[in-house]
């Protein structure tokens, strides 16, 4: 019992803990967002990495998402005689869900558990100490850069994933089914609204913040891990956990995002 | 070096008075005293794990001490804000144990940082600051070189260059040579020297290298058993009564006799 009470307050200590080092950092990492002089070079690296770099496997994922929402769409709707609709059942799904959510999941995979490794092993070999020595602030040098890229990157690989996603819908649902391509895309117009479109970016904006801040923050902040993050076994602890705590909230935010938004 | 100097002559830059320091259960600091002299060059010695890198890291504000004060240029560092604590630390430079060099970062911008973050200068002055830095660290050849390249006497170098990049006032080495053969120790060694001659800065230094550390050193302070067993000069360090002082010199440098019959008992127990 007195065993059980001691787990219960060692690990709600550690968790308030953890929410304040998080929030802080956050506070921190935004506030470091605007300090002058403003560098551009850094954050074009940064959107470079975490955007550019990720294109093909968006563009891909993209693609075969469309495809097999224009598959199963088609057969679904076929059901109740409305094949017409299938551009503006793709376009929805992908705009208002998937589209965000996918292109996240593969980002987080892809850039944030790289971030993560990185801030980790710059802390683990003493290079944030280093830096804080130089007095230059690692939040301003470090994480601001890669929290810009992050809300700037986002939204734009979301949209490459919607619209190559649109497409793969077109060509299953043209290509496969003789669906009239003017009806497709007639369908779409007069179905998705702005407020679609605003729902997603917003979602992507606030994925794009989710996935830099947890993933930097975990790494910047490696040494305190609960666990003991040391050396290559920490870093690659961390990044495990880092990886799976953005994607769960990813899917946390993106529930409360519309439930708040519809 | 400069031991003709009056000992007391100088003004005290850093000054730690009684500080604690716990890790978990492990107490590492148990109520350390210690000044650091503008100008003068400190040597913190004792055996591993004592603690000698948790002390130089207080002096930064990278640790926060759990009782005691740090005060840097009489200002307690852990009482600052960011922004007076950047200003504390633009007095710094540091040598870190493995160098912490930025390892995406190539030689010449890993030198070009300290400028380039904290100086508004024309990339054509960074350039010519950090050439002549790496030139009087005879790295000119490197500049292209990532760390993982280098050998670890050059990583010190450049570590070097880079904590000397904005003329420091205070200079931090933990084990600058630590993994370095004797040759490159002298090396650095000279490169020390060199530096401190022409810049004038005080230096902390922590460092297993007995004795040949003391050449370089005006005091010499013994780190055991979380406390500051003594700090004097290297002359009278070696020759101190003080038992741990003692014992840790003869550990080092070899048993100490006074009389040529104590040489004869030592040697008759053998």
């Amino acid at each position: 019992m007195y065993l059980l009470m001691e787990k219960i307050g060692s690990g709600t200590l550690g968790f308030l803990e953890t929410s304040g080092r998080m929030g802080l950092f956050l506070m921190r990492a935004l506030t470091s967002m605007f300090q002058m002089p403003f560098k551009v070079n850094p954050v074009v690296r940064q959107v470079h990495f975490i955007g550019a770099r990720s294109a093909f496997v968006i563009l891909f994922t993209g693609l075969f998402t469309g495809m097999v929402l224009g598959l199963q769409g088609y057969y679904t709707l076929r059901k109740f005689g409305s094949e017409g609709f299938l551009g503006s059942a793709v376009a929805l799904s992908l705009i208002r869900e998937l589209g965000p959510v996918l292109t996240a999941l593969m980002v987080i995979g892809r850039a944030g558990s790289a971030i993560c490794a990185e801030v980790g092993i710059m802390r683990n070999s003493e290079q944030i100490d280093a830096l804080e020595c130089m007095a230059v602030d690692p939040f301003r040098y470090l994480i601001a850069p890669k929290l810009l890229a992050g809300i700037i990157a986002m939204p734009l690989l979301t949209a490459i994933f919607d619209v190559i996603g649109i497409l793969g819908g077109y060509l299953v649902g043209t290509g496969l089914f003789g669906i009239n391509p003017g009806a497709y895309f007639q369908g779409m117009y007069s179905s998705v609204v702005w407020a679609d479109v605003e729902m997603g970016l917003v979602k992507s904006l606030v994925f794009g913040l989710l996935m830099v801040w947890i993933a930097a923050c975990k790494g910047f902040y490696l040494h305190m891990e609960r666990s003991g993050g040391f050396g290559a076994e920490g870093v690659s602890r961390t990044t495990t956990d880092a990886v799976v705590l953005s994607s769960v909230s990813v899917l946390v935010w993106d529930y409360l995002i519309s439930a708040l938004l519809l | 070096m400069m031991s003709n100097q009056d000992d007391h002559s100088s003004p005290v830059v850093i000054e730690l008075s009684g500080v604690e320091k716990s890790f978990g259960s492990q107490s590492v600091l148990r109520g350390v005293n210690l000044q650091v002299r503008e100008g003068r060059t400190l040597v913190i010695v004792g055996a591993s794990g004592q603690g000698k890198s948790v002390i130089i890291k207080h002096m930064l504000g990278l640790v926060r001490p759990d009782r005691g004060s740090v005060k840097v240029f009489g200002r307690n560092i852990n009482r600052l804000n960011r922004k007076e604590k950047d200003e504390v630390r633009q007095n710094f430079g540091v040598l870190f144990q493995n160098a912490a060099l930025f390892d995406s970062l190539n030689v010449y911008d890993n030198v070009a940082l300290p400028l380039r973050e904290r100086t508004r200068r024309s990339e054509d002055e960074v350039r010519e600051g950090v050439m002549a830095k790496l030139g009087l660290m005879g790295l000119q050849e490197a500049i292209d070189k990532y760390p993982a390249q280098l050998s670890g006497g050059m990583r010190k170098r450049v570590g070097l260059a880079r904590a000397l990049m904005l003329q420091p006032k205070i200079v931090f080495f933990d084990e600058p040579t630590t993994g370095l053969d004797a040759h490159k120790s002298n090396e650095l060694y000279r490169l020390f020297y060199r530096t401190q001659q022409q810049l004038g800065y005080t230096a902390v230094i922590v460092s297993h290298d007995v004795p040949k550390i003391f050449k370089l050193a005006d005091e010499v302070a013994l780190l055991a058993e979380g406390r500051i067993q003594g700090c004097m000069s290297p002359e009278d360090f070696q020759l101190s009564e003080q038992p741990t002082i003692r014992a840790f010199v003869e550990e080092t440098m070899g048993h100490l006799y006074s009389s040529d019959r104590e040489e004869s008992n030592f040697y008759a127990q053998v």
